[in-house]
Protein backbone atom coordinates (compact mmCIF):
# COMPACT_ATOMS: atom_id res chain seq x y z
CA UNK A 1 0.00 0.00 0.00
CA UNK A 2 1.65 3.30 -0.71
CA UNK A 3 1.37 6.36 1.12
CA UNK A 4 -1.00 7.91 -0.97
CA UNK A 5 -3.63 5.11 -0.49
CA UNK A 6 -2.54 4.96 3.29
CA UNK A 7 -3.44 8.54 4.03
CA UNK A 8 -6.48 8.26 1.90
CA UNK A 9 -7.64 5.41 4.00
CA UNK A 10 -7.11 7.76 7.14
CA UNK A 11 -9.14 10.49 5.94
CA UNK A 12 -12.08 8.46 4.91
CA UNK A 13 -12.08 7.17 8.87
CA UNK A 14 -11.52 10.90 10.16
CA UNK A 15 -14.53 11.73 7.72
CA UNK A 16 -16.73 8.60 9.24
CA UNK A 17 -15.87 9.53 12.85
CA UNK A 18 -16.76 13.37 12.87
CA UNK A 19 -20.41 12.89 12.89
CA UNK A 20 -19.98 10.56 15.64
CA UNK A 21 -18.34 13.32 17.99
CA UNK A 22 -21.40 15.27 17.82
CA UNK A 23 -24.11 12.95 18.11
CA UNK A 24 -21.99 12.43 21.49
CA UNK A 25 -22.15 16.10 22.60
CA UNK A 26 -25.86 16.37 21.55
CA UNK A 27 -26.57 13.65 24.27
CA UNK A 28 -28.70 11.30 24.84
CA UNK A 29 -32.33 12.62 24.59
CA UNK A 30 -31.91 13.59 20.78
CA UNK A 31 -31.35 9.62 19.70
CA UNK A 32 -34.07 8.38 22.03
CA UNK A 33 -36.47 11.10 19.97
CA UNK A 34 -35.57 9.50 17.31
CA UNK A 35 -36.15 5.92 18.02
CA UNK A 36 -39.56 6.65 19.22
CA UNK A 37 -40.24 8.32 16.45
CA UNK A 38 -39.24 5.69 14.22
CA UNK A 39 -40.98 3.35 16.08
CA UNK A 40 -44.53 4.78 15.34
CA UNK A 41 -44.17 3.79 11.84
CA UNK A 42 -41.53 0.96 11.43
CA UNK A 43 -40.69 -1.94 13.30
CA UNK A 44 -37.28 -2.12 15.49
CA UNK A 45 -34.47 -3.26 13.45
CA UNK A 46 -34.13 -6.94 13.76
CA UNK A 47 -30.56 -8.28 13.27
CA UNK A 48 -31.68 -11.83 12.68
CA UNK A 49 -34.96 -11.50 10.71
CA UNK A 50 -32.73 -9.22 8.45
CA UNK A 51 -29.84 -11.33 7.88
CA UNK A 52 -31.96 -14.90 7.77
CA UNK A 53 -34.31 -13.05 5.03
CA UNK A 54 -31.46 -12.25 3.02
CA UNK A 55 -29.67 -15.29 3.25
CA UNK A 56 -32.63 -17.39 2.63
CA UNK A 57 -34.98 -17.65 -0.73
CA UNK A 58 -37.48 -15.14 -1.78
CA UNK A 59 -40.13 -14.95 -4.18
CA UNK A 60 -38.82 -11.36 -5.18
CA UNK A 61 -35.52 -9.22 -5.62
CA UNK A 62 -35.58 -6.43 -2.76
CA UNK A 63 -33.43 -3.76 -3.44
CA UNK A 64 -34.14 -0.66 -1.35
CA UNK A 65 -37.00 0.96 0.64
CA UNK A 66 -38.90 -0.64 3.47
CA UNK A 67 -39.60 -4.74 3.56
CA UNK A 68 -43.39 -3.88 1.98
CA UNK A 69 -43.79 -0.73 -0.17
CA UNK A 70 -40.32 -0.95 -1.25
CA UNK A 71 -38.32 -1.16 -4.37
CA UNK A 72 -38.37 -4.61 -5.57
CA UNK A 73 -38.33 -6.55 -8.43
CA UNK A 74 -41.71 -8.72 -8.34
CA UNK A 75 -40.51 -12.42 -9.97
CA UNK A 76 -42.93 -14.76 -11.44
CA UNK A 77 -44.85 -17.38 -9.68
CA UNK A 78 -45.30 -20.84 -11.02
CA UNK A 79 -47.66 -23.13 -8.96
CA UNK A 80 -49.08 -26.71 -9.89
CA UNK A 81 -52.14 -27.08 -8.36
CA UNK A 82 -54.81 -28.69 -10.35
CA UNK A 83 -53.19 -27.04 -13.41
CA UNK A 84 -50.68 -24.72 -13.85
CA UNK A 85 -50.54 -21.04 -12.27
CA UNK A 86 -48.53 -18.09 -13.09
CA UNK A 87 -48.83 -14.95 -11.62
CA UNK A 88 -46.37 -11.93 -10.36
CA UNK A 89 -45.65 -12.29 -6.90
CA UNK A 90 -46.58 -9.24 -6.16
CA UNK A 91 -50.44 -10.55 -5.64
CA UNK A 92 -48.60 -11.44 -2.21
CA UNK A 93 -46.33 -8.92 -1.48
CA UNK A 94 -49.36 -6.63 -2.01
CA UNK A 95 -52.21 -8.58 -0.87
CA UNK A 96 -53.64 -8.43 2.80
CA UNK A 97 -51.47 -8.95 5.70
CA UNK A 98 -53.38 -11.35 8.06
CA UNK A 99 -52.33 -11.72 12.06
CA UNK A 100 -53.46 -14.48 13.24
CA UNK A 101 -52.78 -16.65 17.08
CA UNK A 102 -51.15 -19.73 17.10
CA UNK A 103 -53.42 -22.36 18.50
CA UNK A 104 -50.42 -24.04 20.86
CA UNK A 105 -48.38 -21.45 21.11
CA UNK A 106 -50.97 -18.44 21.52
CA UNK A 107 -47.68 -16.28 19.66
CA UNK A 108 -48.93 -13.69 17.31
CA UNK A 109 -48.17 -14.59 13.48
CA UNK A 110 -48.34 -12.52 10.38
CA UNK A 111 -49.35 -13.85 7.18
CA UNK A 112 -50.00 -12.61 3.49
CA UNK A 113 -53.43 -13.69 1.93
CA UNK A 114 -52.83 -12.94 -2.22
CA UNK A 115 -54.90 -10.79 -4.70
CA UNK A 116 -56.14 -10.92 -8.06
CA UNK A 117 -54.70 -14.18 -9.47
CA UNK A 118 -53.29 -15.32 -6.36
CA UNK A 119 -56.89 -15.07 -4.29
CA UNK A 120 -56.98 -18.73 -3.62
CA UNK A 121 -53.18 -18.58 -1.61
CA UNK A 122 -51.41 -17.34 1.28
CA UNK A 123 -47.64 -16.99 1.85
CA UNK A 124 -45.99 -17.60 5.45
CA UNK A 125 -42.00 -17.06 5.18
CA UNK A 126 -41.74 -17.55 1.95
CA UNK A 127 -43.70 -20.58 1.30
CA UNK A 128 -47.35 -20.87 -0.40
CA UNK A 129 -50.08 -22.52 1.05
CA UNK A 130 -53.49 -22.89 -0.25
CA UNK A 131 -55.63 -21.26 2.03
CA UNK A 132 -58.30 -23.23 4.14
CA UNK A 133 -61.59 -21.59 4.62
CA UNK A 134 -59.69 -18.14 3.41
CA UNK A 135 -57.32 -18.61 6.12
CA UNK A 136 -53.93 -20.23 7.41
CA UNK A 137 -53.90 -22.03 10.77
CA UNK A 138 -50.74 -22.17 13.28
CA UNK A 139 -49.94 -24.91 15.74
CA UNK A 140 -46.44 -24.67 16.84
CA UNK A 141 -45.00 -22.53 14.92
CA UNK A 142 -46.26 -24.21 11.42
CA UNK A 143 -48.67 -23.95 8.94
CA UNK A 144 -51.78 -26.98 9.75
CA UNK A 145 -54.45 -28.15 7.55
CA UNK A 146 -53.34 -26.58 4.33
CA UNK A 147 -52.22 -27.61 1.06
CA UNK A 148 -48.78 -26.77 -0.02
CA UNK A 149 -49.03 -26.64 -4.23
CA UNK A 150 -46.44 -27.50 -5.66
CA UNK A 151 -44.23 -24.05 -6.33
CA UNK A 152 -42.32 -24.13 -9.28
CA UNK A 153 -41.79 -20.43 -9.20
CA UNK A 154 -38.91 -18.56 -10.51
CA UNK A 155 -37.54 -17.37 -6.91
CA UNK A 156 -34.39 -14.48 -6.34
CA UNK A 157 -32.55 -18.04 -6.06
CA UNK A 158 -33.51 -19.08 -9.39
CA UNK A 159 -33.11 -16.27 -11.45
CA UNK A 160 -29.28 -16.10 -9.97
CA UNK A 161 -29.04 -19.38 -10.85
CA UNK A 162 -30.30 -18.62 -14.58
CA UNK A 163 -28.00 -15.33 -14.43
CA UNK A 164 -25.15 -17.36 -13.27
CA UNK A 165 -25.75 -19.72 -15.96
CA UNK A 166 -25.82 -17.49 -18.74
CA UNK A 167 -23.03 -15.80 -17.71
CA UNK A 168 -20.86 -18.69 -17.67
CA UNK A 169 -22.24 -19.50 -20.91
CA UNK A 170 -21.14 -16.44 -22.21
CA UNK A 171 -18.09 -16.17 -21.35
CA UNK A 172 -17.15 -19.76 -21.73
CA UNK A 173 -18.75 -19.77 -25.29
CA UNK A 174 -16.36 -16.70 -26.03
CA UNK A 175 -13.16 -18.56 -24.82
CA UNK A 176 -14.29 -21.72 -26.93
CA UNK A 177 -14.88 -19.00 -29.94
CA UNK A 178 -11.34 -17.98 -29.24
CA UNK A 179 -9.63 -21.57 -29.41
CA UNK A 180 -12.06 -22.86 -32.65
CA UNK A 181 -10.88 -19.68 -34.74
CA UNK A 182 -7.00 -19.54 -33.67
CA UNK A 183 -6.44 -23.09 -32.88
CA UNK A 184 -3.49 -24.20 -30.64
CA UNK A 185 -2.49 -20.84 -29.52
CA UNK A 186 -1.34 -19.09 -26.54
CA UNK A 187 -4.48 -17.32 -25.28
CA UNK A 188 -5.36 -14.18 -25.30
CA UNK A 189 -8.05 -12.02 -23.59
CA UNK A 190 -10.60 -13.95 -21.24
CA UNK A 191 -9.01 -17.70 -22.55
CA UNK A 192 -5.46 -16.57 -20.79
CA UNK A 193 -7.54 -16.08 -17.55
CA UNK A 194 -9.65 -19.28 -17.98
CA UNK A 195 -6.97 -21.07 -18.93
CA UNK A 196 -4.99 -21.48 -15.99
CA UNK A 197 -8.31 -22.52 -14.02
CA UNK A 198 -9.45 -25.24 -16.61
CA UNK A 199 -5.78 -26.62 -17.09
CA UNK A 200 -6.00 -26.56 -12.69
CA UNK A 201 -9.04 -28.54 -12.64
CA UNK A 202 -7.93 -31.11 -15.37
CA UNK A 203 -4.63 -31.50 -14.07
CA UNK A 204 -4.59 -30.48 -9.84
CA UNK A 205 -7.90 -31.90 -9.59
CA UNK A 206 -8.94 -34.69 -11.79
CA UNK A 207 -5.69 -35.84 -13.19
CA UNK A 208 -4.11 -36.08 -9.25
CA UNK A 209 -7.00 -37.88 -8.13
CA UNK A 210 -8.39 -40.45 -10.53
CA UNK A 211 -5.84 -42.44 -11.98
CA UNK A 212 -4.39 -44.21 -15.00
CA UNK A 213 -5.95 -41.55 -17.59
CA UNK A 214 -9.76 -42.22 -16.78
CA UNK A 215 -9.71 -38.79 -15.53
CA UNK A 216 -10.79 -37.27 -19.08
CA UNK A 217 -14.29 -39.19 -18.76
CA UNK A 218 -14.83 -36.94 -15.74
CA UNK A 219 -13.36 -34.10 -16.62
CA UNK A 220 -16.39 -31.92 -18.14
CA UNK A 221 -18.52 -32.86 -14.58
CA UNK A 222 -15.68 -31.66 -12.13
CA UNK A 223 -14.94 -28.38 -15.03
CA UNK A 224 -18.29 -27.54 -14.39
CA UNK A 225 -19.19 -28.14 -11.17
CA UNK A 226 -16.06 -26.29 -10.44
CA UNK A 227 -17.10 -22.95 -12.74
CA UNK A 228 -20.93 -23.49 -11.24
CA UNK A 229 -19.46 -23.17 -7.75
CA UNK A 230 -17.26 -20.75 -8.28
CA UNK A 231 -19.75 -18.26 -10.72
CA UNK A 232 -22.27 -18.33 -8.32
CA UNK A 233 -20.10 -17.89 -5.21
CA UNK A 234 -18.75 -14.66 -6.68
CA UNK A 235 -22.14 -13.79 -7.77
CA UNK A 236 -23.53 -14.39 -4.05
CA UNK A 237 -21.08 -11.63 -3.06
CA UNK A 238 -22.26 -8.87 -5.28
CA UNK A 239 -24.31 -7.15 -2.78
CA UNK A 240 -27.07 -5.92 -5.66
CA UNK A 241 -28.62 -7.74 -8.75
CA UNK A 242 -27.83 -9.42 -10.31
CA UNK A 243 -25.87 -10.74 -7.58
CA UNK A 244 -26.66 -11.17 -3.69
CA UNK A 245 -28.82 -14.12 -3.81
CA UNK A 246 -26.89 -16.89 -1.51
CA UNK A 247 -27.22 -19.83 -4.12
CA UNK A 248 -24.22 -21.58 -3.39
CA UNK A 249 -25.19 -21.56 0.44
CA UNK A 250 -28.90 -22.48 -0.21
CA UNK A 251 -28.62 -26.16 1.18
CA UNK A 252 -31.27 -27.47 -2.14
CA UNK A 253 -28.44 -26.35 -5.03
CA UNK A 254 -25.67 -28.06 -2.25
CA UNK A 255 -27.62 -31.35 -2.10
CA UNK A 256 -28.58 -31.38 -5.65
CA UNK A 257 -24.79 -31.14 -6.52
CA UNK A 258 -23.52 -33.15 -3.75
CA UNK A 259 -25.95 -36.19 -4.89
CA UNK A 260 -24.76 -35.59 -8.37
CA UNK A 261 -21.62 -36.89 -6.82
CA UNK A 262 -22.52 -39.61 -5.03
CA UNK A 263 -24.45 -40.63 -8.58
CA UNK A 264 -21.46 -40.17 -10.34
CA UNK A 265 -19.22 -41.83 -7.32
CA UNK A 266 -21.72 -44.94 -7.21
CA UNK A 267 -22.03 -45.71 -11.37
CA UNK A 268 -18.15 -45.87 -11.72
CA UNK A 269 -17.48 -47.78 -8.58
CA UNK A 270 -15.79 -51.00 -9.49
CA UNK A 271 -15.64 -54.27 -7.67
CA UNK A 272 -12.96 -52.83 -5.27
CA UNK A 273 -14.94 -50.44 -4.07
CA UNK A 274 -17.47 -52.47 -2.86
CA UNK A 275 -14.99 -55.31 -1.39
CA UNK A 276 -13.63 -52.69 0.82
CA UNK A 277 -17.38 -51.79 1.87
CA UNK A 278 -18.38 -55.33 2.33
CA UNK A 279 -15.27 -57.43 3.17
CA UNK A 280 -13.00 -55.12 4.04
CA UNK A 281 -9.40 -56.55 3.61
CA UNK A 282 -7.44 -56.98 6.54
CA UNK A 283 -10.85 -56.74 9.41
CA UNK A 284 -11.52 -60.09 11.16
CA UNK A 285 -15.25 -61.70 9.70
CA UNK A 286 -16.22 -61.39 13.58
CA UNK A 287 -15.75 -57.21 13.00
CA UNK A 288 -17.75 -57.25 9.87
CA UNK A 289 -20.97 -57.10 10.80
CA UNK A 290 -20.00 -53.63 12.85
CA UNK A 291 -17.68 -52.66 9.93
CA UNK A 292 -20.59 -52.84 6.84
CA UNK A 293 -22.65 -50.37 8.61
CA UNK A 294 -20.34 -47.88 9.15
CA UNK A 295 -18.82 -48.34 5.86
CA UNK A 296 -22.53 -47.67 4.01
CA UNK A 297 -23.22 -44.96 6.45
CA UNK A 298 -19.29 -43.88 4.75
CA UNK A 299 -21.35 -43.91 1.49
CA UNK A 300 -23.50 -41.27 2.39
CA UNK A 301 -21.61 -39.23 4.54
CA UNK A 302 -18.90 -38.00 2.23
CA UNK A 303 -21.59 -36.30 -0.19
CA UNK A 304 -23.36 -35.13 2.65
CA UNK A 305 -20.07 -33.45 3.99
CA UNK A 306 -19.81 -31.54 0.61
CA UNK A 307 -23.34 -30.65 0.74
CA UNK A 308 -22.80 -29.06 4.52
CA UNK A 309 -19.53 -27.82 3.66
CA UNK A 310 -20.43 -25.82 0.88
CA UNK A 311 -23.85 -24.65 2.24
CA UNK A 312 -22.26 -23.62 5.60
CA UNK A 313 -19.27 -22.03 4.34
CA UNK A 314 -21.11 -19.46 2.09
CA UNK A 315 -24.46 -18.93 4.12
CA UNK A 316 -21.85 -18.18 6.84
CA UNK A 317 -19.94 -15.85 4.80
CA UNK A 318 -23.28 -13.73 3.90
CA UNK A 319 -23.94 -13.24 7.76
CA UNK A 320 -20.85 -12.01 9.03
CA UNK A 321 -20.95 -9.54 6.01
CA UNK A 322 -24.65 -8.62 6.64
CA UNK A 323 -24.18 -8.65 10.65
CA UNK A 324 -20.43 -6.54 10.39
CA UNK A 325 -23.49 -4.36 8.50
CA UNK A 326 -25.73 -4.63 10.72
CA UNK A 327 -23.49 -2.69 13.39
CA UNK A 328 -24.59 0.93 12.01
CA UNK A 329 -28.42 0.11 12.18
CA UNK A 330 -28.77 -1.40 15.68
CA UNK A 331 -26.68 1.44 16.82
CA UNK A 332 -28.76 3.53 14.41
CA UNK A 333 -25.44 5.94 13.46
CA UNK A 334 -23.78 5.81 10.08
CA UNK A 335 -20.90 6.81 12.43
CA UNK A 336 -20.39 3.27 13.30
CA UNK A 337 -19.34 2.32 9.30
CA UNK A 338 -15.97 3.95 10.21
CA UNK A 339 -15.75 0.22 12.41
CA UNK A 340 -18.49 -1.91 10.10
CA UNK A 341 -17.63 -0.94 6.41
CA UNK A 342 -13.68 -1.85 6.96
CA UNK A 343 -14.19 -4.83 8.86
CA UNK A 344 -16.98 -6.04 6.30
CA UNK A 345 -14.83 -5.17 3.53
CA UNK A 346 -12.25 -7.25 5.21
CA UNK A 347 -14.68 -10.00 5.24
CA UNK A 348 -15.37 -9.61 1.85
CA UNK A 349 -12.03 -10.29 0.56
CA UNK A 350 -11.67 -13.45 2.73
CA UNK A 351 -15.22 -14.56 0.99
CA UNK A 352 -13.08 -13.94 -2.05
CA UNK A 353 -10.89 -16.63 -1.29
CA UNK A 354 -13.62 -18.88 0.03
CA UNK A 355 -15.54 -18.11 -2.70
CA UNK A 356 -12.53 -19.92 -4.67
CA UNK A 357 -11.47 -22.39 -1.90
CA UNK A 358 -14.89 -23.71 -1.65
CA UNK A 359 -15.03 -24.70 -5.72
CA UNK A 360 -11.45 -26.27 -5.77
CA UNK A 361 -12.70 -27.88 -2.54
CA UNK A 362 -16.03 -29.50 -3.83
CA UNK A 363 -14.59 -30.15 -7.05
CA UNK A 364 -11.55 -31.64 -5.25
CA UNK A 365 -13.13 -33.93 -3.47
CA UNK A 366 -15.82 -35.01 -5.78
CA UNK A 367 -12.67 -36.07 -7.66
CA UNK A 368 -11.03 -37.99 -4.50
CA UNK A 369 -14.21 -39.56 -4.49
CA UNK A 370 -14.92 -41.01 -7.97
CA UNK A 371 -10.90 -41.81 -8.03
CA UNK A 372 -11.63 -43.82 -4.84
CA UNK A 373 -14.39 -45.96 -6.15
CA UNK A 374 -12.28 -46.44 -9.54
CA UNK A 375 -9.13 -47.40 -7.58
CA UNK A 376 -7.85 -51.20 -8.57
CA UNK A 377 -6.80 -53.42 -5.50
CA UNK A 378 -2.87 -53.29 -4.91
CA UNK A 379 -1.77 -55.20 -2.07
CA UNK B 1 -35.07 -24.53 10.42
CA UNK B 2 -36.26 -23.65 6.91
CA UNK B 3 -32.91 -22.74 6.15
CA UNK B 4 -31.56 -26.34 5.86
CA UNK B 5 -34.96 -28.33 4.51
CA UNK B 6 -34.30 -28.22 0.59
CA UNK B 7 -37.03 -26.83 -1.14
CA UNK B 8 -38.21 -28.41 -4.20
CA UNK B 9 -39.09 -26.20 -6.78
CA UNK B 10 -35.23 -25.40 -6.36
CA UNK B 11 -34.32 -28.61 -6.28
CA UNK B 12 -36.05 -28.62 -9.88
CA UNK B 13 -34.80 -25.82 -11.53
CA UNK B 14 -31.10 -26.33 -10.07
CA UNK B 15 -31.23 -29.59 -11.78
CA UNK B 16 -32.27 -28.46 -14.74
CA UNK B 17 -30.16 -25.51 -15.15
CA UNK B 18 -27.27 -27.58 -14.07
CA UNK B 19 -28.07 -30.84 -16.38
CA UNK B 20 -28.19 -28.46 -19.17
CA UNK B 21 -25.28 -26.61 -18.30
CA UNK B 22 -23.16 -29.91 -18.45
CA UNK B 23 -24.15 -31.33 -21.66
CA UNK B 24 -24.03 -27.72 -23.16
CA UNK B 25 -20.50 -27.15 -21.85
CA UNK B 26 -19.31 -30.84 -21.96
CA UNK B 27 -20.64 -30.53 -26.47
CA UNK B 28 -19.77 -27.25 -27.45
CA UNK B 29 -16.89 -25.47 -24.35
CA UNK B 30 -15.04 -28.04 -22.84
CA UNK B 31 -14.01 -30.37 -25.66
CA UNK B 32 -12.88 -27.62 -27.96
CA UNK B 33 -11.12 -25.80 -25.25
CA UNK B 34 -9.25 -28.95 -23.62
CA UNK B 35 -8.60 -30.06 -27.31
CA UNK B 36 -6.80 -27.18 -27.87
CA UNK B 37 -5.01 -27.04 -24.60
CA UNK B 38 -4.15 -30.64 -25.17
CA UNK B 39 -2.72 -29.64 -28.90
CA UNK B 40 -0.84 -26.69 -27.70
CA UNK B 41 1.08 -28.86 -25.04
CA UNK B 42 1.92 -31.46 -27.42
CA UNK B 43 2.89 -29.17 -29.89
CA UNK B 44 5.18 -27.43 -27.42
CA UNK B 45 6.47 -30.92 -26.26
CA UNK B 46 7.02 -31.83 -29.40
CA UNK B 47 8.77 -28.12 -30.24
CA UNK B 48 11.00 -28.63 -26.90
CA UNK B 49 11.69 -32.37 -27.99
CA UNK B 50 12.82 -31.59 -31.83
CA UNK B 51 14.97 -28.42 -29.69
CA UNK B 52 16.85 -31.16 -27.77
CA UNK B 53 17.29 -33.47 -31.05
CA UNK B 54 18.24 -30.54 -33.08
CA UNK B 55 20.88 -29.75 -30.28
CA UNK B 56 22.64 -33.33 -30.47
CA UNK B 57 22.54 -33.15 -33.88
CA UNK B 58 24.43 -29.87 -34.02
CA UNK B 59 26.32 -30.75 -32.05
CA UNK B 60 27.30 -34.34 -33.74
CA UNK B 61 27.49 -31.79 -37.28
CA UNK B 62 30.03 -29.50 -35.41
CA UNK B 63 31.96 -32.83 -34.27
CA UNK B 64 31.66 -33.83 -37.91
CA UNK B 65 33.03 -30.39 -39.02
CA UNK B 66 35.58 -30.55 -36.75
CA UNK B 67 36.83 -34.06 -37.68
CA UNK B 68 36.56 -32.96 -41.28
CA UNK B 69 38.46 -29.56 -40.44
CA UNK B 70 41.32 -31.72 -38.86
CA UNK B 71 41.46 -33.92 -41.93
CA UNK B 72 41.42 -31.08 -43.95
CA UNK B 73 44.51 -29.51 -42.16
CA UNK B 74 46.10 -32.70 -41.83
CA UNK B 75 45.88 -33.14 -45.82
CA UNK B 76 47.36 -29.54 -46.36
CA UNK B 77 49.99 -30.15 -43.97
CA UNK B 78 51.13 -33.24 -45.59
CA UNK B 79 51.12 -31.74 -49.16
CA UNK B 80 53.09 -29.07 -48.13
CA UNK B 81 55.64 -31.57 -46.88
CA UNK B 82 55.49 -33.17 -49.94
CA UNK B 83 55.94 -30.38 -52.18
CA UNK B 84 58.44 -29.27 -49.72
CA UNK B 85 60.31 -32.22 -49.88
CA UNK B 86 59.76 -32.16 -53.68
CA UNK B 87 60.98 -28.96 -54.46
CA UNK B 88 64.18 -29.22 -51.83
CA UNK B 89 64.66 -32.39 -54.12
CA UNK B 90 64.59 -30.70 -57.70
CA UNK B 91 66.98 -28.01 -56.21
CA UNK B 92 69.34 -30.68 -54.90
CA UNK B 93 69.43 -32.15 -58.49
CA UNK B 94 69.80 -29.52 -60.71
CA UNK B 95 72.29 -28.76 -57.92
CA UNK B 96 73.77 -31.99 -58.86
CA UNK B 97 73.32 -31.74 -62.15
CA UNK B 98 75.19 -28.36 -62.42
CA UNK B 99 77.95 -29.66 -60.18
CA UNK B 100 78.15 -32.79 -63.18
CA UNK B 101 78.07 -30.57 -66.18
CA UNK B 102 80.11 -27.96 -64.70
CA UNK B 103 82.58 -30.29 -63.38
CA UNK B 104 82.70 -32.02 -66.74
CA UNK B 105 83.24 -28.52 -68.62
CA UNK B 106 86.12 -28.98 -66.15
CA UNK B 107 87.55 -31.10 -67.40
CA UNK B 108 87.06 -31.04 -70.92
CA UNK B 109 88.77 -27.71 -70.62
CA UNK B 110 91.60 -29.36 -68.58
CA UNK B 111 91.87 -31.65 -71.25
CA UNK B 112 92.11 -29.34 -73.52
CA UNK B 113 94.75 -27.51 -72.03
CA UNK B 114 96.59 -29.99 -71.31
CA UNK B 115 96.45 -30.89 -75.35
CA UNK B 116 97.34 -27.21 -75.78
CA UNK B 117 100.14 -27.14 -73.51
CA UNK B 118 102.07 -30.44 -74.93
CA UNK B 119 101.75 -28.92 -78.50
CA UNK B 120 102.95 -25.94 -77.06
CA UNK B 121 105.96 -27.59 -75.21
CA UNK B 122 106.74 -29.92 -78.15
CA UNK B 123 106.52 -26.96 -80.58
CA UNK B 124 109.11 -24.89 -78.38
CA UNK B 125 111.25 -27.89 -77.68
CA UNK B 126 111.84 -28.44 -81.29
CA UNK B 127 112.25 -24.69 -81.45
CA UNK B 128 114.29 -24.83 -78.60
CA UNK B 129 116.55 -27.68 -80.29
CA UNK B 130 116.70 -25.84 -83.66
CA UNK B 131 118.06 -23.04 -81.82
CA UNK B 132 120.65 -24.34 -80.01
CA UNK B 133 121.72 -26.23 -82.68
CA UNK B 134 122.31 -22.95 -84.47
CA UNK B 135 124.04 -21.89 -81.19
CA UNK B 136 126.26 -24.67 -81.07
CA UNK B 137 126.93 -23.76 -85.16
CA UNK B 138 128.06 -20.58 -84.30
CA UNK B 139 130.17 -21.16 -81.30
CA UNK B 140 131.63 -24.23 -82.82
CA UNK B 141 132.35 -21.91 -85.84
CA UNK B 142 133.32 -19.19 -83.10
CA UNK B 143 135.83 -21.86 -81.47
CA UNK B 144 137.30 -23.55 -84.46
CA UNK B 145 137.59 -20.16 -87.07
CA UNK B 146 141.81 -20.45 -85.16
CA UNK B 147 144.00 -23.06 -85.94
CA UNK B 148 145.49 -22.72 -82.27
CA UNK B 149 141.79 -23.49 -81.01
CA UNK B 150 141.73 -26.30 -83.82
CA UNK B 151 144.67 -27.77 -82.39
CA UNK B 152 144.14 -27.33 -78.77
CA UNK B 153 140.65 -29.62 -79.44
CA UNK B 154 142.52 -32.30 -81.20
CA UNK B 155 145.18 -33.01 -78.58
CA UNK B 156 142.24 -32.76 -76.30
CA UNK B 157 140.03 -35.30 -78.11
CA UNK B 158 143.13 -37.42 -78.61
CA UNK B 159 143.64 -37.46 -74.34
CA UNK B 160 140.16 -38.63 -74.29
CA UNK B 161 140.44 -41.77 -76.26
CA UNK B 162 143.66 -42.33 -74.86
CA UNK B 163 142.82 -42.73 -71.70
CA UNK B 164 139.67 -44.55 -72.88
Amino acid sequence: MSLKNRLNFLYIILIAILPLSNVFAAGKNNSELKNDDKKSHEKEFDVSEMIMHHIKDAHEWHLWGPEHGGTAVYLPIILLDNGLKTFSSKNFYDGISKTTVDKITNASVDYLIGVGPAAEYAMFHEKIYKLNNGELTFEDGHVHGSIKPWDFSITKNVLSLFFGATLILVIMFSVAKFYKRNGAVAPKGLAKFLEPLVVFVRDDIAKANIADGKHTKYLPYLLTIFFFILFNNFLGLIPILPGGANLTGNITVTLFLSVCTLIITLASSNKNYWKHIFATPGVPIALLPIMIPIEMVGIFTKPFALMIRLFANMTAGHIIILALISIIFINQNAAWGALSVPMALFISVLELLVAFLQAYLFAMLSALFIGAALEEAHH
Amino acid sequence: MDLIIPDFGLLFWTGLVFICLLFVLTKFIWKPILSAVNEREEKITEALELAVKTKAEMQTLQAENQNILKEARAERDSIVKEAKEIASKMVADAKDNAKKESEKVVVAARQTIEAEKSAAIAELKSQVATLSIEIAEKVVRGELDSSDKQKALAEKLVGDINLN
